[in-house]
């Protein structure tokens, strides 16, 4: 493989300036969110050198390493720190350095009046530091550094107002998650090492066809689970919504454009793990289906409008962990609905944002409304994030998410018809709960509280969102023209020359979505533009809605099986150490005193216990010496 | 030269001039004590860069007639193992002195005498780990107890006098055991060619299995009592949360590696058939006090307790990495001795630095630190991380290896201990949450932030901390021979890879 001495670079920008920021403390507040677009900005440089590099070369040259040093060798453990650039990483690296810079910029003015502004870059910067060493480690374990990097960055950046206590809760929870998720890589790394000995990508892609298929099931779910605690899949999808307590800049880049998809990206690097193991790949598809749908429902019950777009991050993330568990034929799709993704929805992301910004940081959309004439350039970009996630042809989701509904429907047999009719159904109601949120915060009449005074945000702002916009009209297109994506990942993947049944053709699936979407659309028009919006939330709901605007139980579920069983059982340990363990000791503490205490004369406690103690040590050492004589 | 002897007399030499010093020169004492550590720690430094790694004999060996009729020597020496924990010892001491500058204020007795017992105490800390002669290891073993004794009923806090009676009891019995043992050993070597306590002639000795499970037992109770193992832990948070946070550094760090270092250097090679017999029984020991410890971790309210019970948890891992016998375990458990010194002490000085500050160690009383003195909180966020070892840290390296070292032989022990992970999570983060974050509590608005003399005590941990989780390479490079030899000398060898019974 080729070698490369600048990919440590891509790291070490924007690694340089969160030490620079958070080392240089206040002296550097002044200049130091500059500093921190400026690296993100060269990182992102360096990754379109290292994408002109990568297109001039054979399709087999296209990978390059770059050993940095020897990080953990034990025994036949033997891990390199070791980068890896090839057509899947070069994706994210220009995903998460290019929409992770125009956030930086965009964050300058949002956060202009955070007196923790520097703070806020600092961590900015070592989320993309971390991001990318997650996507350009060469094994399980320097990918899992990055891994738990990118969730300790969530973490802070979730919890950076964390003076309010429900969002410190929110930070915590949101890094308890995520660590049930990385059990299970740590497990899947453990799993490789002792059956195929070795946990770098080429060497377990390697061995793959040395070991058995209950091995390698068992390290699919295991990779599963580390997905789906990232990626908000089901059953480990419950600290999304409340990530939402961050600055809309970190739910825009962390919490859907990048870091929520490391699971799709852990899957498809890991396909050579899936296509050996049907099992696990028929489980992705399983978390996958369930998960498009769970957050689609949740999105068409929430007020707050970060909340309903976090509901629909799960919900298209979903739709590609989906297509990813498709195998060979879904892994292109499922990265091609990322990048769209990463477009319209840090773009829609940012637009709520903006809205906020010129709503005094009002979230609940029931109290916006007729923001379109105030907020013209929000709503234009938002609109063309609307119309790509709806995948309206010719704006990206359209290209993108069609493409993942005809491979489902090809799955072939019951599984096929399945999987297509809950990504056609899917669609249908992505398209209601985003028309819903496109009439409640931008059409109808002012519901705004009295002191409300929307205006457009400063170009530092809607410059990014401008530039996300255009990426959601033209990036699907561009991605597909001639399978553009799809034969740049081709050599990654293992192709099976079968034939591809097609059930039903392209155009009709297209045009089965496209009626979707527009029965989708006409249900939500009909309901919230016909008539009139109430400012709060109305209580006599059906069953449906309450348990909907409550995450389909999901909180409830999890405090009622782990957490409260989980704080009995502390406090009961708790409270049983004291008495029961350290009680038997003292309990034979005291039969040794008073055995002690018959020692006549020795009235001083300590004295006596030395007493003691020198008689149990004389018992100990007689029925010792007794054993060697026998 | 004679390292290991010149290491063991320069802290009592400091000691002796501090002794000297003129009533109530408090500062000169300090000063002496600071200078005495770092000299110290230079001299390690410079003995271990002599060191050849790739010799899994004794270095540095001396040896001289002490008590000739009983056929004990002065005999030391060091393998890697004894080596990198001695430099742990001689590293912290300096940081102990420099972090806990004002801690011997309010005891009992003079700023002199406290730092004459941190300095004999560093004495036999290298002499525990160097000691060759088994009747040495058990007198300096046992001659520890009383410096850390009037440390902790000296200088502590709270009920200072009941903690250090606590500490003093138990270590005595485990002490009493192990003396019993070897004075059984001794009794088997005056039959098997001459009485000694040289480690290398008693280790061939030949007894029934019996007599051998027995001994073990006798030895591996101390080490069990001393690391700690559960169920043998409950001195152990009340000694934590009655001293002072330098003393904690101590005892954690450096006294209760005496029982893990213990566990190798005299069950496994004294006694490697009962070691093997007693394996499965030490192994689920070890997994309850991971999440044993964790679990206690999550509920505990004062913040030192809740460092001590963390520690046990640690300790279990330690422990499993030990008895998993295979060369990522045993390295992993080495290096995790090492790694652990530098995580807690990060967590007990900072933790010191915001009890005394806040005069009190109650952490529902903190909240909102991390707005009132950022430097101070940040710091102790940063601590929390390496105990919960995050990836990228030192200890995620040696707990990781310890892990998968365990895993390839004993895969539900791991799986078990592997769920550690997240109760890591949770009582590293409950106390973040509580003591840094919401709004400030009412008496905390006026908390002082970290001053230079703090700052420099902690940075060179927090540099070894992050260091190490990226570069740890050097320090395995010398851990891994030893690891490889103690495995190799109880007969074991790496597991192959399975390829999951294809």
């Amino acid at each position: 493989m080729n070698t490369s001495q600048s990919l440590v670079y891509l790291i070490a920008l924007p690694l340089a300036g969160a030490a620079l920021l958070l080392l240089g403390g206040r002296r550097t507040d002044k200049w130091g969110h500059l500093l921190a677009t400026a690296l993100s900005a060269s990182s992102f440089g360096v990754g379109l050198y290292q994408l002109s590099q990568m297109l001039g070369r054979s399709t087999e040259a296209r990978p390059v390493s770059q050993k940095l040093f020897e990080w953990i060798n034990v025994g036949t453990f033997n891990v390199d720190a070791g980068l890896l650039l090839d057509q899947l990483s070069i994706c994210f690296v220009l995903l998460i350095t290019g929409v992770g810079t125009l956030i930086h910029v965009y964050s300058i003015s949002y956060m202009s009046h955070d007196h923790d502004r520097r703070r806020f870059f600092a961590f900015l910067n070592l989320f993309i530091a971390a991001m990318l060493l997650l996507v350009l480690g060469d094994s399980y374990l320097s990918l899992y550094v990055g891994w738990e990097g990118v969730g300790l960055a969530s973490y802070l950046l979730i919890g950076f107002w964390n003076q309010k206590p429900a969002y410190a809760t929110a930070s915590k929870k949101a890094f308890v998650m995520n660590r049930v998720g990385d059990m299970g890589l740590s497990f899947a790394i453990m799993i490789a090492f002792a059956t195929m000995g070795t946990v770098s990508f080429a060497g377990v892609a390697e061995q793959v066809e040395n070991t058995s298929e209950a091995a390698l099931t068992g390290m699919g779910i295991m990779l599963l689970i580390a997905a789906a605690g990232k990626s908000a899949q089901f059953p480990l999808q419950a600290w999304l919504g409340d990530a939402m307590a961050g600055p809309t800049p970190v739910s825009a880049l962390i919490h859907a454009a990048t870091m929520v998809t490391a699971g799709v990206y852990l899957i498809t690097r890991s396909n050579f793990v899936f296509d050996a193991a049907p099992t696990a790949q028929l489980l992705v598809v399983i978390v996958g289906a369930i998960t498009l749908m769970f957050g689609a429902l949740i999105g068409t019950a929430k007020d707050d409008i970060k909340k309903a777009l976090a509901a629909s991050t799960m919900s298209q993330i979903g739709y590609m962990i989906l297509a990813a568990g498709l195998g060979p034929v879904g892994y292109a799709f499922a990265i091609m609905h990322l990048l769209t993704h990463g477009f319209f929805k840090a773009g829609m992301f940012l637009g709520a944002g903006s809205v906020m910004h010129g709503m005094n940081d009002e979230v609940n959309m029931r109290k916006y409304g007729a923001l379109r004439k105030f907020m013209p350039i929000t709503f234009a970009t938002f609109g063309l994030g609307y119309l790509a996630i709806l995948g309206v042809p010719p704006f990206a989701g359209f290209y993108s998410k069609d493409m993942i509904i005809e491979t489902a429907f090809n799955a072939g047999g019951v599984k096929g018809i399945i999987l297509g009719s809950v990504t056609l159904l899917g669609a249908g109601i992505t398209a209601f709960y985003m028309t819903r949120v496109m009439i409640l915060t931008f059409t109808g009449t002012k519901r705004w509280d009295e002191d409300a005074h929307p205006h457009e945000s400063p170009w530092l702002m809607w410059l990014p969102m401008a530039v996300l916009a255009i990426g959601s009209v033209t990036s699907g297109f561009l991605l597909s023209r001639g399978d553009a994506l799809v034969n740049w990942l081709h050599p990654l993947f293992e192709h099976h020359e079968e034939h591809e049944h097609h059930l039903l053709e392209p155009i009709v699936v297209s045009g089965l979505a496209l009626t979707m979407v527009a029965i989708g659309v006409a249900i939500a028009f009909v309901k919230y533009s016909r008539q009139e919006v109430a400012n709060i939330a109305p209580e006599n709901v059906s069953v449906f809605t309450k348990i909907a605007r409550q995450d389909l139980m999901q909180d409830r579920f999890n405090e009622a099986v782990f957490m409260r069983p989980g704080q009995a059982l502390t406090t009961t340990l708790g409270a049983t150490d004291e008495a029961v363990i350290d009680g038997t000791v003292r309990g034979v503490g005291q039969l040794a005193m008073s055995s002690g205490s018959a020692l006549r004369g020795l009235q001083n406690g300590f004295v006596r216990s030395y007493a003691a103690l020198i008689l149990v040590g004389a018992v100990a050492l007689i029925a010792a010496i007794w054993v060697v004589v026998q | 030269m004679k390292w290991l002897t010149l290491l063991m007399l320069l802290p009592l030499a400091g000691a002796a001039v501090i002794a000297v010093l003129p009533k109530g020169n408090e500062k000169a004492a300090k000063q002496s004590a600071l200078v005495t550590t770092l000299v110290v720690m230079t001299a390690t430094i410079a003995m271990a860069v002599g060191f050849q790694r790739d010799n899994v004999d004794l270095q540095f060996v001396e040896k001289y007639s002490w008590i000739p009729s009983f056929g004990i020597n002065y005999a030391l020496g060091v393998d890697a193992i004894a080596l990198v924990l001695i430099l742990m010892s001689t590293i912290l001491a300096p940081v102990v002195v420099l972090a806990g500058w004002n801690e011997a204020h309010g005891g009992r007795w003079s700023v002199k005498t406290f730092y004459i017992l941190i300095l004999v105490l560093e004495t036999m800390m290298i002499g525990v780990f160097a000691a060759t002669d088994v009747f040495l290891f058990y007198v300096i073993f046992e001659a520890m107890l009383i410096p850390v004794y009037f440390l902790i009923g000296g200088y502590g806090s709270g009920e200072r006098s009941a903690a250090a009676v606590k500490f003093l009891i138990y270590s005595l019995v485990g002490g009493l055991l192990m003396l019993a043992s070897i004075i059984a050993l001794y009794v088997m070597s005056g039959a098997q060619g001459g009485h000694t306590f040289d480690i290398n002639k008693l280790s061939q000795l030949q007894m029934s299995s019996m007599t051998q499970n027995l001994l073990f037992l006798g030895f591996f109770i101390a080490f069990a009592i001393k690391a700690p193992v559960w169920p043998f832990h409950t001195w152990l948070p009340d000694a934590a949360q009655s001293a002072t946070p330098g003393t904690s550094v101590l005892l954690l760090g450096v006294l209760d590696k005496v029982g893990t270092f213990g566990m190798i250097r005299y069950c496994l090679t004294l006694f490697p058939e009962a070691s093997k017999t007693f394996t499965p029984v030490i192994l689920i020991l070890a997994v309850i006090s991971i999440v044993y410890g964790a679990f206690l971790a999550i509920s505990a309210k004062d913040i030192k307790r809740l460092i001590a019970y963390t520690s046990i948890s640690h300790f279990g891992f330690i422990t499993m990495g030990i008895f998993a016998m295979t060369s990522q375990g045993q390295s992993g458990a080495i290096l995790y001795m090492f790694n652990h010194g530098f995580s807690t002490a990060a967590l007990f000085l900072v933790a010191g630095w915001m009890i005394s500050r806040r005069g009190s160690s109650t952490i529902a009383d903190f909240g909102g630190l991390q707005r009132v003195a950022p430097v101070l909180a940040w710091t102790f966020f940063l601590a929390g991380l390496s105990s919960l070892a995050l990836p990228g840290l030192s200890s995620f390296v040696s707990e990781f290896l310890v892990l998968v070292g365990t895993f390839t032989r004993y895969p539900v022990h791991a799986i078990i201990a592997t769920f550690g992970i997240v109760l890591a999570a949770l009582y590293i983060l409950i106390p973040v949450q509580k003591a840094l974050h919401g709004p400030t509590t009412p008496g905390n608005e006026n908390l002082k932030d970290l001053n230079l003399r703090e700052k420099l005590a902690i940075a060179p941990v927090i540099a070894i901390i992050v260091v190490l989780g990226f570069y740890p390479s050097p320090l395995l490079k010398v851990i891994n021979p030893a690891a490889t030899h103690v495995i190799s000398q109880m007969g074991f060898t790496d597991p192959a890879p399975t390829n999951g019974g294809k």
